[in-house]
């Protein structure tokens, strides 16, 4: 292909630029992909750099250290204490315990118990004198050790990196004693926590509970997808889980494995998340728009009344709307009964049971669900557009629909664009509605697999959520699962976020 | 306007008249159609909610039926209610609602505002992480949740603080609406405040969050309205124990085969019950949900 430059660009027709721009497009990515690999190499490279810089500095504190600085090495807290900041030196003294006590009790026997994720399983049949019966026996719990082992972990890094600040606080603080300034006290330090530090104390308890309550669970579930954990493996009560590589990635992508394979089903239900996303998000987006429009337009009266009406479906939670618009087009519900009464047919409409209509209906009934939110959303910006553009248009001579396209829409994309990425991937990950129409149905026949069944509008999400709860829990593919979908939703976001117009800066209005 | 522009002999004038009226009645026909469909979308909108409602009062069966109005009105399925679960769950997910409402608020507070406001070092790093972290299907992390909260006994009967534990503790990954309102407070008014000797602390205080009204509501207001909807994790964390269900999970039983012949116009009482207090609150604050729901589209 031949590129063209800004002035032959231009001459081209609107079809070719087009087609010229899509070319571009996919002709860029062997380039962006060496981009990122360059730019994942240089961070690399700049890693290397700081814990190079890291350990000379560490060096050279020890080196021009006086025996403050340098007992601190071994009892953190040390220096501090000795200059008076008797605050932070218990803090650091405090943490030291801690860890020792906890690594020499606990956390040494999860650690060294991690590669192996326990010795010895259940013991049955094991004969009790007390009870005078055969028992089993529980040893080692391959869950606990996985959690705890982490948890250990994180511990010793975090020990670590308090060791470090330990010893750079001995640095700084010599440095400031030799030019003969006094250091801050603990009433000093305090005192910041409101102030300088202030930002310090705010993300404290937020980053906690994040830091366990999701990171945690998430590093948890990515290695869970490389060992064997299962209902029959579930590592206390029947059998432990072990490590066992990239089994189980292999098992949802390799087609020509035989029995247990995952491929197609996977392939399935991943194309059918892409589809409703691209259809759930870009009907609601454009219908949505429409309504806006419609109730903005001059000359038309109760503009409140139709919006509330709209925004009444908003509040009511959706499991009692979901749930009972699924019973109305059930087989029993109140549309076929009326269908049937009024003599239209003569048997129920499959709303739920054949697979394409299971598909319209649950992208029809999303749209039911999501016009409302879309209408908000589209009031608030149109009313924002200048009104001089569509005076000035009209002037022009153009008509209604020109105005949308040339004026509009092109507003709405450009100040939505980051909000319909967002929302895609909300609505790849729309549990709510899927489950609560269908659960997922009609049982798709040809996808069942060793995952538990699944159905013709199950998403990965939802059929992540049944291999879960099913008979036979599945949580090793359960996390590969998840690993896919963080993939496929990281991608599309990275190419998104290439595509889209300037990314607004968070500087501009303060 | 073009039109004064122009000589006003006879024939112009007929003739702009003619033009005039004929885009007079085209707007006409517009509007109403317009109208019309206005009107139809909205019977669309809100006939579920109607169907509900009648339903919650029908007597003479317990079953789905093919008519809308009821041949015997009462209040049978509401005093029925009682004899169930229901008033439990219901209290279950009032006090899950009210307490994760007040502490979401605290944490996304402090998330987006310290987010916002400060330039600290890490700060952009901090961001990109939770992005990412964002980016995984959340509900995979129900699997360990639901064991960490079984092994401290939070689960089945005591459900209820284990999902305020795990509501409050992961809510500051939603900063975003929030942040994006606290980026648009000038920070001229911080600076003087500085320069006026106030602490961070004060100025948190005095000047932000007097400002910050809207966001506090939309926030409270969202958290409030969340635990009545969850289903996923509740349904998890209960495990099939009555007592520590919400009413999602709850009334969701009502709806399976082996109960929803003799349940379904109690579920639509039920669901009546809990649709009231949230709709009436949602429609009282509409406004502020509203501006944060607009505000979170256009800020990404």
């Amino acid at each position: 292909m031949t590129k063209y430059s800004d002035l032959e660009y231009l001459k081209l027709s609107k079809i070719h630029k087009i087609l010229y721009k899509i070319a571009c497009f996919f002709i860029g990515i062997p380039a962006w992909f060496v981009n990122l690999g360059k730019t994942i190499g240089k961070k690399f490279k700049n890693f290397g750099i700081k814990v190079k810089d890291n350990f000379v500095d560490i060096y050279k504190t020890f080196k021009e250290g006086d025996y403050k600085t340098r007992v601190s090495f071994v009892i953190m807290g040390f220096g501090s204490f000795a200059r008076k900041q008797y605050l932070r030196g218990a803090i650091f003294l405090l943490f030291e315990i801690i860890f020792i006590v906890y690594m020499s009790l606990w956390g040494g026997y999860w650690i060294s118990m991690l590669p192996s994720l326990g010795k010895q399983g259940p013991e049955t049949n094991v004969y009790d004198p007390v009870y005078d019966a055969y028992v089993t026996i529980y040893h080692d719990d391959s869950f606990k050790i996985l959690l705890y082992g982490i948890l250990s972990l994180f511990f010793i890094v975090a020990f670590i990196y308090t060791w470090r600040i330990n010893v750079k606080q001995n640095r700084i603080s010599q440095e400031i004693l030799a030019t003969g300034k006094p250091l801050k006290s603990s009433k000093d330090d305090l005192h910041s926590l409101i102030d300088d530090q202030f930002h310090k104390t705010l993300l404290a308890l937020p980053m906690t509970g994040i830091m366990v309550f999701t990171v945690m669970p998430i590093v948890f579930m990515i290695l869970v997808a490389f060992t064997n954990y299962d209902g029959s493996h579930d590592g206390y009560f029947n059998n432990l889980f072990t490590w066992v590589g990239l089994d189980n990635f292999n098992k949802l992508l390799n087609i020509s494995s035989g029995s247990g394979a995952m491929a197609a089903t996977f392939g399935e239900v991943l194309a059918w998340t892409l589809i409703w996303a691209f259809f759930a998000t870009f009907t609601n987006y454009f219908l949505g728009m429409f309504v806006a429009m419609m109730i903005n337009k001059k000359g038309i009266r109760f503009k409140k009344v139709w919006r509330t009406a709209l925004i009444m479906t908003i509040a009511i939670p959706q499991f009692i709307s979901l749930l009972y618009v699924s019973k109305m087009f059930s087989n029993e519900g109140i549309i076929n009964g009326l269908l049937v009464d009024l003599g239209w047919i003569s048997k129920p409409l499959p709303f739920w049971t054949d697979p394409t209509w299971a598909r319209a209906m649950v992208i029809i009934i999303n749209i039911w669900i999501g016009i409302p939110y879309l209408m908000l959303i589209a009031t608030g910006i149109l009313m924002n557009i200048p009104q001089d553009l569509y005076e000035s248009a009209r002037i022009d001579g153009a008509n209604a629909f020109q105005q949308y396209t040339k004026i509009t829409l092109p507003y709405m994309l450009f100040v939505t664009g980051p909000y319909l990425l967002t929302s895609f991937i909300s609505n790849m990950n729309n549990f709510n509605v899927i489950y609560l129409l269908n659960a997922g149905g009609p049982t798709n026949t040809s996808g069942t697999t060793a995952g538990g069944t699944v159905g013709h509008t199950d998403l990965l999400i939802t059929w992540l959520f049944k291999i879960t709860t099913g008979a036979e829990a599945q949580y090793n593919m359960a996390a590969v699962i998840a690993i896919m979908v963080f993939a496929v939703v990281s991608v599309i976001s990275l190419i998104v976020y290439g595509l889209l117009p300037s990314t607004r800066n968070e500087e501009d209005f303060q | 306007m073009s039109e004064n522009n122009q000589v006003e002999t006879p024939e112009v004038k007929k003739q702009s008249l003619k033009k005039h009226m004929g885009l007079k009645t085209k707007r006409a026909i517009s509007n109403t159609v317009i109208h019309i469909v206005l009107v139809i979308m909205s019977v669309i909108w809100l006939i579920p909610f109607v169907c509900i409602v009648l339903q919650s009062f029908r007597v003479e069966s317990t079953w789905q039926v093919g008519y809308v109005v009821p041949h015997q009105w009462g209040f049978d399925n509401y005093i029925n209610l009682a004899q169930t679960d229901f008033w439990h769950w219901y209290l279950n997910t009032f006090i899950i609602a009210i307490v994760s409402a007040v502490l979401q608020t605290v944490i996304v507070l402090c998330m987006s505002y310290t987010l916002s406001r400060f330039r600290f070092k890490g700060r952009k790093g901090l961001m990109r992480f939770m992005l990412i972290i964002g980016m995984f299907p959340g509900m995979i992390t129900m699997i360990i949740l639901y064991k960490v909260l079984k092994d401290i006994g939070l689960t089945h009967e005591n459900a209820v603080p284990g999902l305020i534990l795990v509501y409050v503790a992961s809510s500051g990954m939603g900063y975003y609406v929030s942040k994006g309102f606290f980026d648009t407070i000038p920070k001229s008014l911080d600076e003087a405040a500085r320069v006026d000797g106030a602490t961070r602390l004060q100025i948190l205080f005095k000047i932000i969050l007097p400002l910050a009204k809207p966001i506090i509501i939309y926030t409270v207001l969202t958290a409030f309205m969340a635990p009545w909807a969850d289903f996923v994790f509740a349904r998890y964390v209960s495990m099939n124990t009555p007592a520590g269900m919400n009413v999602a999970v709850g009334l969701y039983r009502w709806l399976n085969q082996d109960q929803i012949s003799y349940k379904y116009t109690m579920f639509c009482a039920g669901g009546v019950l809990v649709a009231i207090p949230v709709t009436i609150l949602f429609m009282l604050l509409q406004k502020y949900y509203v501006s944060g729901v607009t505000g979170g589209a256009v800020k990404g």
